[in-house]
């Protein structure tokens, strides 16, 4: 290689490594806003903001889903595996919800330390199978 | 280039020539066509028709046939622009500049596809067209990212110093292909994790991953004819002067 190119190349080199360096001072900074929603462990740790607005992500624990009248107020706990947090949220659910389903709910925990949502959405798992797979994987593992 | 084998290199000395760039390409655009319609029929037969309905989602996460493979590409046809930039830089090679401004067009439809259709598919699944997550925003960068190579360039009247310049924006740009790949681990995101790029074994059932597959194959086959007959357009269009562009217009005439 030319001495002239061998420069350009190193200089290509030099600048890629500096905004890699940059980027990751960066995003690392901003490492709490990226966050899309808090999880159930850090409200029950009390990180999450009092008094306003923020997203909550967890499981819809299995068996919680309660619909104390006959309008659309529904009550549900939400969980990481290792902390719980209740939720009520009064609207219409997305149609992916349903125990045991990942969702992200928006809203703010008042004085009871109950999460009250204005939004829910659900999220959905990275696997992809046809549905007898998935009833011969459940099987085994709900037999007492 | 003494770590290079002679035969080797002087393929690329001989490719990179614009005329004969412009023959090649013309020998191969009716193959990889071909090659295209095959797959393209194969993955849609596959996806729509041959593979089951999902446990969760049932019919509507169908749209991954086109989501999944638009998405790779958006990454892939950018890695392509920051390596073409590269050589530009270094090795000043024409027909590398031409290929990276050619790429971003191409790139820029790729992103936007990935965006519009996991709009869609987020509106009936998640319960909202967007959201301001780490994966969805970071995508959307990338789309602006090639829109700032496409104006970058038109900006500039000399196509030299104007290749020159995309060529920095887009290494610089590079930064964010990783962040958007990782995206879904590093932070909470409402977007799932990856499901193919997985060490372990991916997690889709192989009677969906196959189409899927073939259509991100597809997808790479439409890359290669679009930036080919770009190419061909961008030459034609600097090297209006030169001899080779005269003869191959008295030929035809």
């Amino acid at each position: 290689m030319k001495p002239i190119r061998k420069q350009r190349l190193l200089l290509i080199l030099l600048m890629l490594a500096g905004l890699s360096l940059a980027a990751f001072f960066a995003l690392k900074a901003f490492n709490e806003n990226l966050m899309y929603f808090f999880s159930t462990s850090d409200v029950v740790a009390g990180k999450a903001p009092n008094n306003t607005v923020f997203r909550l992500g967890g499981m819809v624990v299995k068996g919680s889903v309660q619909r104390p009248n006959a309008d659309l107020l529904v009550r549900f706990k939400l969980s990481d595996f290792s902390q719980e947090v209740a939720v009520e949220y009064s609207g219409i659910l997305p149609d992916l919800f349903r125990e045991g389903q990942g969702i992200v709910a928006k809203g703010r925990l008042d004085g009871r330390g109950v999460f009250v949502a204005e939004e829910v959405l659900a999220k959905h798992d990275e696997n992809y199978m046809p549905p007898e797979v998935a009833g011969s994987l459940k099987k085994p593992a709900e037999q007492p | 280039m003494s770590w290079i084998p002679a035969p080797v290199s002087r393929f690329f000395h001989r490719t990179s020539s614009p005329p004969h760039f412009y023959a090649l390409a013309d020998r191969f655009i009716p193959w990889l066509t071909a090659i295209f319609l095959l797959l393209l029929g194969a993955g849609l037969y596959g996806g729509l028709y041959l593979a089951p309905t999902d446990y969760q989602q049932g019919d509507s996460y169908r749209i991954i046939y086109i989501h999944v493979p638009a998405a790779w590409m958006s990454l892939f046809v950018y890695v392509m622009m920051a390596i073409m930039g590269g050589i530009a830089l270094v090795w000043r090679m024409k027909l590398a500049e031409v290929m990276l401004i050619s790429s971003a067009p191409i790139g820029a439809g790729f992103t936007f596809v990935a965006l519009v259709t996991g709009s869609l598919w987020g509106k009936p699944m998640w319960g909202t067209w967007w959201v301001w997550d780490a994966r969805l925003t970071s995508e959307l960068i990338l789309l602006f990212l090639y829109l700032g190579v496409i104006s970058l360039y038109g900006a500039i009247e000399d196509k030299r110093s104007a290749a020159r310049a995309v060529s920095i924006l887009a290494l610089v740009g590079v930064v964010n292909i990783p962040i958007i790949h990782y995206s879904v681990e590093w932070w909470n995101t409402l977007h799932q994790p990856a499901t193919v790029s997985k060490l372990d074994k991916p997690s889709i059932h192989i009677t969906m991953l196959v189409p899927l597959l073939l259509m991100a194959i597809a997808f790479k086959f439409y890359y290669l004819i679009a930036v080919l007959q770009a190419a061909k357009l961008e030459l034609l269009k600097r090297e209006t002067s030169s001899q080779w562009v005269k003869n191959m217009l008295e030929k035809q005439a």
